[in-house]
């Protein structure tokens, strides 16, 4: 297990090398630093502001190797980056000049907050219904759980956070439909209506695939076997089917299970919760690439820890496997 | 005379499929003492399956009607049971074991466990389910039982994959045991260690077992009685030894040429024709 481990952070470090020359690419050459300096600074900016601008962020140093006679070879863009994300220096925010450290330690809070709530009810939801779909299955009910379901995921998000907020928010008055507060029921108040949009969202596609899931296992030679035995149908399906079809499940969830601290773009965004998620649109949209490149190369960190979890959990579950 | 331990009278099973109705068994008629064994022989595709399963109603309802007969099984019509009552047989009255013994076990539980569980559910009175685990391991022949119990399936080898099915299948003493195919996945070796153990268990308990295989060549020395399948029905019923000796029916004929026999020289198996013996059923 431990050399396992040992291996797949060795794994992870060509992958990280390489989403570090991809967004390098992406910054600093399909989109030249000057561009975002204007963009940053505005029409009015003299050329003085951005050379001023590009040299206080080192910006204004060669891209990738440095040829200037009497300086190091890796004193450019390319290779200060690369030692900067190596060192997890997340640096400052091209357009605040906070450091990102503490930016990011405090979106994750509100992010959590919203999405693993979301993700364990959405999760136990899911898995419950699918269940029962296959306790009831090729009966009217099982087709009726499937029309809401296709029904649910044709719906587009948009729909639902409009509908959240203009019917349940305001009309009603049950939920404040914008905003957000860290203190005890108050933060309660400000994501129940937030939480649950995120559920609803995900219902129908998860029951549809989770259900799809536990009929493969219920097809399994191993259900006869149980079924022989006189095990009852419930018992079938809680402990026989269920354990087999988590282990299918778990390879699905866990990789993503890291990733819940970037939080919902769309919903953080749309219901002003100050999370990571916010946080990169807000980025986005005000060419502060500093925070854009920390995002992604978080996001990529936190998706090879899910990976990795995701083989240990298949581990744990599955007595056939093991990881050497 | 006593009552007959299962009597089957005229039952036919149907499949609904989405290109109508299957008739997989058509109306069969057959009836066990207790402590017989018998043999149901036939092709792959004849029904034999169908017939076994059904005797505790192990076919999904939908798509299968049982749409004729009776299954009279220690008094009582299975076909007029609930659910509870089923549950109740299965495992406790009839057990069974299955082709894919790989398969056929849970992979994600011990084979304690899954051995515990029947006890549990069938004999409530056992306290020390351990013994009672290790005892009918021990039973068909596991060494180690005590250690090997805290396996899971795929840490045993095939042949003993299908003896820990023959332990879980005794372990609430049915009165029948239902042997589906027993030895079809296994090798030439282990095949005929199971029949003996089968044998074996067969002169121990009073237990009676109903052999399926497609293998003329399995069941002298195990079986008392022998029905062969041809196309969900019965077209042969007798003694093994007379059945074996002196066929009648075209079908039986050609199964028992199957048999391959050691020092004989054939240059190649006996085909059945089929045509020719659908017309002979008519
Ligand atoms: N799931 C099914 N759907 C439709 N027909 C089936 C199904 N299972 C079995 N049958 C029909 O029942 C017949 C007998 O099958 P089976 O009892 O499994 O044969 P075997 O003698 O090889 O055990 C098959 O030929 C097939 O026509
Ligand atoms: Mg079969």
């Amino acid at each position: 297990m431990f050399s396992y481990l040992i291996r797949r952070i060795l794994y992870a470090v060509p992958i990280l090398l390489g989403v570090m020359v991809l967004t390098f690419f992406l910054f600093f050459v399909v989109q030249k630093p000057e561009t975002m300096a204007r963009n940053v600074l505005g029409k009015r900016a003299t050329p003085q502001t951005i050379a001023e601008y590009l040299h206080k962020r080192g910006y204004d140093k060669p891209r990738f190797i440095n040829r200037e006679p009497g300086q190091p070879f890796y004193d450019s863009i390319f290779f200060t980056q690369l030692q900067k994300l190596a060192t997890f220096d997340l640096g400052v925010s091209d357009v605040t000049g906070r450091d990102l450290k503490t930016v990011f330690k405090e979106g994750a809070i509100p992010s959590l907050l919203l999405t693993l709530p979301a993700f364990f009810v959405g999760f136990i939801m899911a898995v419950g219904l699918a269940l029962y779909l296959v306790f009831v299955r090729e009966t009217r009910l099982d087709a009726a759980g499937a029309l809401v379901s296709i029904a649910l995921m044709s719906v587009p998000p948009m729909i639902y956070i409009i509908f959240g907020q203009a019917v349940i928010a305001l009309t009603f008055n049950y939920f404040p439909a914008f905003g957000f507060e860290l203190s005890g029921l108050t933060t309660l108040k400000f994501l129940l209506l937030p939480v649950s949009l995120i559920v609803v969202m995900g219902l129908g596609s998860d029951v549809r695939l989770y259900r799809a899931i536990f009929l493969e296992e219920i097809g399994q030679d191993y259900v006869r076997t149980a079924q022989a035995k006189g095990v009852s149908s419930t018992r079938l399906l809680l402990v026989h089917v269920l354990k087999n079809g988590m282990i299918a499940l778990i390879t699905l969830v866990v990789a993503h299970l890291p990733l819940l601290v970037m939080g919902s773009l769309l919903i953080e965004n749309f219901f002003g919760i100050p999370g990571l998620g916010n946080l990169l649109v807000s980025a986005i949209q005000t060419s502060d690439f500093a925070t854009v490149r920390a995002s992604v190369y978080l996001g990529s960190i936190l998706y090879l820890i899910g990976l990795a979890a995701t083989d240990v959990c298949y581990a744990l579950v599955d007595p056939r496997i093991r990881l050497s | 005379m006593t009552a007959p331990l299962l009597d089957i009278r005229n039952l036919c099973i149907q499949f609904t499929t989405e290109n109508g109705v299957v008739n997989a068994v058509k109306g069969i008629s057959f009836s066990m003492e207790a402590g017989e064994t018998l043999a149901i022989v036939g092709e792959s595709g004849s029904g034999k399956s169908v017939t076994g399963l059904a005797l505790t109603r192990l076919l999904p309802e939908p798509p299968v009607i049982y749409s004729s007969g009776e299954i009279i099984f220690g008094g009582r019509d299975v076909l007029k049971m609930s659910p509870g009552e089923l549950r109740a047989i299965r495992g406790n009255k009839i057990a069974y074991i299955f082709q894919e013994p790989s398969t056929s076990l849970n992979p994600v539980f011990t084979i304690r466990n899954q051995i515990a569980e029947a006890i549990r559910l069938h004999r409530p009175e056992v306290k020390d389910i351990d013994r009672e685990v290790v005892k009918y391991l021990d039973l068909v022949g596991i060494v180690d039982a005590a250690k090997r119990m805290h396996d899971y399936p795929h840490q045993l080898s095939g042949g003993m994959q299908q003896r820990v099915m023959i332990a879980m299948a005794l372990s609430c003493e049915p009165d029948l045991l239902v042997a589906d195919e027993p030895t079809t996945a296994l090798d030439v070796t282990i095949q005929a260690q199971i029949i003996d153990q089968l044998k074996e268990l067969k002169a121990r308990t009073k237990m009676s077992i109903i052999l399926i295989t497609h293998n003329f060549g399995i069941i002298s020395g195990i079986a008392d009685k022998v029905a062969v399948m041809f196309r969900g029905k019965i077209v042969e019923y007798g003694e093994t030894a007379t059945v074996l000796k002196n066929p009648q029916h075209a079908y039986t004929k050609a199964l028992i040429e199957c048999i391959p026999q050691l020092g004989v020289r054939r240059k190649r198996l006996a085909t059945i024709d089929h045509a020719a013996l659908e017309l002979l059923d008519r």
